[in-house]
């Protein structure tokens, strides 16, 4: 469960040009972040290729915090 | 064997250039949004009185002067556009009387961004079976008229603008490779959902996209392409000169060369002043790569595209 968290706050880190530290269980991607609305797209694919799952996007949609990122993740990991 | 060569390329841009900053006075938007997203500072503006075969007319011209070819040499001419101009005779035809090459096979592809691929992939498929030997492929669009502008996602996003190539007969391969794929299940995400009838417009006459949705599938596309067209040649993106993409996003462009390991600067990109042109902007960065040096001869390129279809394509080629 750690080892998720800290894989998926790597690649918001890396995705949307932040200091690690900045990333928080529940920062917004958008409001906290600075993400804009391709930044999360990217964010979502890169989160498919790090754990192997498919994320359809109805449910991408309603990811937008990083803890609901992991929720996902920890859920479909294929 | 018979070979495809690209023996010449030419292109050909409207006088008029639309900045973001002219953009951003009639509309909610900013230069610094518009770079950001999308990679684009500027596009090109076809004049009310031209139409898509007179710029077609000018991007064929300069390429039969680079490839040496007169016109009454052409045996076949394919048009991928998807703003015609008008809805019968083919854009093909009307460029062939321009051009003043009568008699041979003319007629347009509708592939939308990925029309010259499709219209490349054609050509090639004529000239290597023993059907022509001189082909004239072109990609044209003025796009800047199916565009919504008071739209500011969709309507700073395009331009206008024509690219050709002359295809000749050769001993030696040319274009070695073409992926050609496409899915009318993903016609929803873009398209411009209109038609005349009953001499009326009945529907949209200007474009939707779906930009996120294109996005994600543009970038998962657009590399399963390039890398079969590599891998159906036993080739591997160490072999590639040049990643000659359509220009639609630079994050599109960037995802995709990321994904084929490619750095950017193996990358020819026009985006930045030109916008997304459609079926002209493979052609068009073609020819700014061949005519600054970038691109030589003996070069190996990669050319790929996805448009609406949605409909996609790569074509591997030794210059």
């Amino acid at each position: 469960m750690e080892n998720i968290e800290a894989r998926v706050k790597k690649i918001v880190a890396e995705q949307l040009g932040v200091n690690e530290a900045e990333v928080k269980n529940e920062s917004s991607f958008v409001d906290d972040l600075g993400a804009d609305s391709l930044d999360t797209v990217e964010l979502v694919m890169a989160l498919e290729e790090e754990f192997g799952c498919e994320i359809p996007d109805e449910e991408a949609e309603k990811i937008t915090t990083v803890q609901q990122a992991i929720d996902y993740v920890s859920g479909h990991q294929g | 064997m018979i070979y495809a060569r690209i023996a010449g390329t030419g292109s050909y841009l409207p006088e008029q250039v639309l900045t973001n900053a002219e953009i951003a006075q009639r509309l909610d938007t900013s230069d610094e949004w518009i770079v950001s997203r999308t990679g684009i500072r500027a596009r090109h503006i076809a004049a009310p009185e031209q139409k898509t075969s007179d710029l077609a007319l000018i991007a064929s011209q300069r390429a039969l002067e680079a490839a040496g070819v007169q016109a009454a040499d052409i045996d076949l001419i394919v048009v991928a556009t998807s703003t015609p101009d008008m809805i019968f005779p083919s854009t093909a035809c009307i460029l062939q009387a321009k051009l003043g090459a009568h008699g041979c096979p003319a007629f347009d592809v509708q592939a939308v961004c990925a029309g010259f691929i499709y219209a490349l992939a054609t050509a090639n498929a004529y000239i290597r079976s023993g059907m022509a030997r001189t082909a004239l492929v072109v990609g044209a669009e003025i796009f800047s008229r199916i565009l919504d502008w008071n739209d500011r996602t969709t309507c700073v996003l395009f331009g206008d603008g024509a690219g050709a190539a002359v295809l000749t007969a050769s001993e030696e391969p040319g274009i070695l490779g073409v992926e050609l794929n496409a899915d009318g299940r993903h016609q929803p995400m873009l398209n411009v959902p209109a038609q005349v009838a009953n001499g009326e417009i009945v529907g949209t006459p200007y474009l939707h996209m779906d930009g996120g949705a294109v996005f994600k599938f543009a970038v998962k596309t657009l590399s399963d392409c390039a890398s079969k067209a590599l891998a159906a040649q036993n080739m591997s993106h160490e072999q590639l000169d040049w990643l000659v993409p359509h220009q639609a996003n630079v994050r599109i462009i960037e995802s995709t060369a990321k994904h084929l390991h490619l750095p950017m600067d193996k990358v020819v990109l026009t985006l930045p002043e030109q916008g997304n042109t459609s079926a002209a902007s493979i052609p068009l960065a073609l020819d700014v790569a061949v005519r600054d040096g970038r691109i030589q001869p003996g070069h190996t390129v990669m050319l790929e595209g996805i448009g609406g279809g949605f409909a996609w394509g790569a074509a591997l080629v030794k210059m």
